[in-house]
């Protein structure tokens, strides 16, 4: 059967070419990688080669010819033991397979809210699964009588690492300085002595590095914690965390999990300038195919840090520096485990739901305290993880608060309060009695000077006057 | 000091034994009859699927981007022909090759690439990305370095188990001067991580050549620093490529760290499909093919000096085309992933 040759496409946006120039006649022999001929677009000229072998039977289009179609047949080859007779009643014409009709095409890709129609109904079944249940959110964490210690929050953060190192051979810890140093915030102190240098290991600084070496360990079957001295300097690792740890299971069809948890102090610590005082939570937590946990007290950062450390997938672990030396009491239970994406009601309130992450729930507890003595009774949130985000918990008290002020330190535009109040929107508009607002950082670098700085983060008095603006209380 | 790093340049074969170091015995470039026969077969597989899947890409049943490996099929070959069934391998997007020759089925890489449900990744992943736990190949990663220290946490992972298992990260000339690559190397040295750094030094980097990009054009050197070896090879020739990965294997085996094999080697083609290849001239590619081509060579090795025949060889010719045909077929009337695929594998079920 002689073989049609059909005019290629240089990119999935060509329509048709010219065909510039023929480097073969009828009757040459010709094999693989031989060049047939040269076609050009406006963009391009480019060579086409032959595929099979055999003998040019016909040349389809003269050399220039203009506005040949991708796909058109332009020659025709005989095959061994063919000669020109083979031709005869051959339609090159019909010859050739065309793509098949359901392949891909740019224009499906143009028009992506045809697509994902899954995505809508999934997610309207979530939030209509979550008001039927009763989530337990304002359940104590701890079973009755479980015993518990006092400790701070670097202590806890460290026995939690401790206790996942006995149970798991292949769990290490990598950072800057977390053995030797003990930790540049002494959150891996006495690590080193405990388990030895092969599996507390210091790193040069070289976070993009590291960063891939810990990621690449864990497709190779361990369990890495990789500390960032601060989650500032992830921002060098941060190609390796979101398109290597965080895409490569999707993209290997579920074969690529990667069990990796990346931990570090996150957000303003105090007087360190701009470079060093970004909050991340939204970043990270705009990224399918990573959890995000960002835990205010000892207790929860302790169970979440466990949860973490056991879950399957890429975990981003932030911490707060301001918070390492406070105290709690924190479950001594070494398989006590909070489960991750679930949101946590820590002090209960009818009038206002507050609702934050990190040191922000400190400021939203101050801050209620202050409510209270003016008889506004607020409800506080402390959202723990923020992928997944606990929406349900949130809508759940908005519908009884039926207002809502969300905190954080970071900057607000597409900030974790910005997703909250448009969640809000979504799923419990006819709930509430006035709009969302949102207290977050100043949109401006972190100034250095101790005024500017206070006045840059948001303060239980921004959170106040918040409350009391949709409560209409002023 | 238990080891002098040294680079060392080997251009051809023949001249190795007048390497500066005079402990390892030049490299053996002689192989059975059988053996050539057998890299004959798996380079040609290579250089026929490549140029299915061009042609498919012409006729729109592959999308987005599209590297092919044409030309550089001696470099993998090579390299995987002295590894062992458990080392690991990770590559670039250019990677095709990387996944046949590491046993992984044409079938499911065509399917790859048009994005069908038979594909490696049921169509998720696309040229760029794919992976074979079960062959331990690792990708197909789609960022200009960024498989080098993940080849190198690939190593750590090995070392870390206490396996006699090593990595191969294999790299162009383009990711040659990322810094991620520096800082892989300085910890792999650090730590004498089991792991072979092969530079596919295919001389452009898209369209820039090593002589317009790199300050030190001799990649073999771009460890010196780190106290990492690193050698020259001629990669258009498989048995020197061989050679030199049976030396860096025994090596980096060893317990010695990381070793660096430069493969001098070409593509015919352009970067991705849609290179017009404005950047070198048609002579100096045709002049590559005519007189390097590591398939030709190898053909020519049997034929005149093993005593194969052509109709052996014709017989491997024809085994080879029935492969990539089947996969071009399988390919193409595999369905589209279903709907559903759209929202799994996003996070492993804890």
């Amino acid at each position: 059967m002689p073989v049609p040759i059909l005019m290629p496409a240089l990119s999935p946006t060509m329509e048709e070419g010219t065909l510039a120039k023929w480097m073969v006649k009828v009757g040459d022999q010709v094999g693989p990688g031989d060049v047939l001929c040269e076609i050009e677009t406006d963009k391009a000229t480019m060579e086409v080669e032959a595929v099979d072998e055999g003998t040019i039977g016909k040349l389809i289009f003269d050399e220039g010819a203009e506005g040949v179609k991708v796909n058109a047949p332009i020659a025709v080859l005989l095959e061994d033991g063919e000669d020109e007779r083979a031709l005869e009643g051959f339609d090159a014409g019909s010859g050739g397979p065309a793509p098949k009709a359901d392949a891909p095409s740019a224009e499906d890709e143009a028009e992506p809210e045809e697509k994902p129609k899954t995505k809508p109904q999934a997610r309207a079944a979530e939030a209509a699964n979550d008001d039927d249940e009763d989530d337990g959110d304002d359940e104590p964490d701890l079973p009755k009588g479980a015993e518990t210690a006092n400790m701070t929050l670097r202590e806890a953060l460290r026995d939690a690492m401790s206790e996942e190192m006995e149970r798991e051979e292949m769990v290490f810890l990598m950072g800057e300085e977390v053995a030797e140093y003990q930790g540049a915030y002494k959150v891996s102190q006495g690590l080193l002595e405990k388990f030895g240098p092969r599996r507390v290991i210091d790193t040069p600084i070289t976070e993009h590095g590291f960063a891939g070496i810990g990621v690449g360990a864990a497709f190779g079957g361990l369990k890495p914690i990789v500390e960032f001295m601060t989650f500032n300097f992830a921002m060098q690792a941060i190609d390796q965390i979101i398109n290597s740890a965080a895409k490569t299971l999707y993209m290997s069809g579920g074969q690529m999990g990667c069990p990796i948890v990346f931990r570090g102090p996150n957000g303003a610590a105090s007087r360190v300038g701009a470079q060093h005082s970004q909050d991340y939570a939204a970043w990270y937590a705009s990224v399918p195919g990573l959890k995000v946990i960002a835990p205010y007290d000892a207790m929860s950062a302790k169970a979440l840090l466990k949860a973490a450390i056991r879950d399957p997938n890429p975990v981003i672990f932030l911490e707060n520096e301001v918070l390492y030396g406070r105290t709690w009491d924190v479950a001594t239970d070494p398989d006590f485990t909070l489960p991750i994406g679930k949101a946590k009601v820590i002090r209960k309130g009818k009038d206002v739901t507050l609702v934050g992450y990190s040191i922000a729930v400190a400021k939203a507890l101050e801050a209620a305290d202050k409510l209270a003595e003016e008889g506004i009774e607020a409800e506080v949130i402390d959202l723990r993880s923020v992928r997944p985000l606990d929406t349900a918990t949130v809508v759940k008290s908005v519908r009884k608060t039926n207002r809502c002020v969300t905190v954080e330190e970071a900057w607000p535009t597409c900030g974790i309060g910005a997703e909250l109040s448009a969640r809000i929107m979504e799923e419990a508009f006819d709930w509430l009695d006035a709009p969302v607002k949102r207290v977050s950082g100043v949109d401006v670098p972190m100034p250095y000077a101790a005024n500017l700085e206070k006045l840059a983060l948001p303060q239980s008095d921004h959170i106040v006057a918040a409350a009391k603006a949709v409560c209409y209380s002023e | 000091m238990a080891r002098t790093p040294q680079t060392r340049t080997r251009k051809a074969p023949a001249k190795s034994a007048a390497r500066s170091t005079a402990k390892s015995a030049p490299p053996k470039v002689e192989a059975s009859k059988e053996e050539l026969l057998e890299l004959y077969r798996e380079m040609l597989l290579i250089r026929r699927f490549e140029e299915k899947a061009g042609q498919m890409y012409g006729m729109g049943l592959i999308g987005g981007f599209c590297h092919l490996y044409i030309g550089q099929e001696a470099v993998v070959v090579g390299i995987q022909a002295a590894l062992s069934s458990n080392d690991k391998v990770i590559t670039s997007y250019r990677d095709h090759g990387h996944m046949l020759a590491c046993g992984m089925e044409s079938n499911g890489v065509m399917a790859e690439l048009t994005g069908r449900a038979g594909g490696y990744s049921r169509g998720k992943g696309g040229s760029m990305h794919m992976f074979s736990r079960q062959k331990n190949f690792y990708g197909g990663h789609g960022i200009v370095g960024a498989q080098v220290p993940l080849g190198t946490g690939l190593a750590f992972a090995e070392k870390y188990k206490g396996s006699d298992s090593l990595s191969v990260a294999y790299f162009g000339d383009g990711s040659a001067n990322q810094g991620q690559v520096y800082e892989a190397f300085n910890m792999a040295a650090l730590w004498k991580l089991p792991v072979i750094y092969v530079i596919e030094n295919n001389q452009y980097a898209m369209g820039t050549s090593v002589a317009r990009s790199s300050a030190q054009p001799e990649l073999a050197k771009r460890g010196e620093s780190f106290g990492i070896p690193g050698v020259q090879v001629d990669g258009m020739d498989v048995l020197a490529v061989k050679a030199a990965a049976d030396e860096a294997v025994a090596y980096v085996r060893s317990g010695k760290g990381p070793m660096i094999l430069e493969m001098k080697t070409y593509r015919y083609r352009g970067h991705s499909m849609s290179d017009p290849a404005k950047y070198r001239s048609k002579e100096e590619v045709n002049k590559m093919r005519a007189e390097r081509d590591p398939i030709e060579r190898v053909r020519l090795n049997l034929l005149d000096k093993l005593g194969a025949t052509e109709d052996e060889l014709k017989a491997i010719d024809k085994d080879v085309k029935a492969i990539v045909s089947e996969a071009a077929e399988f390919a193409q009337n595999s369905p589209e992933p279903d709907e559903s695929e759209l929202l799994t594998d996003i996070l492993i079920e804890a």
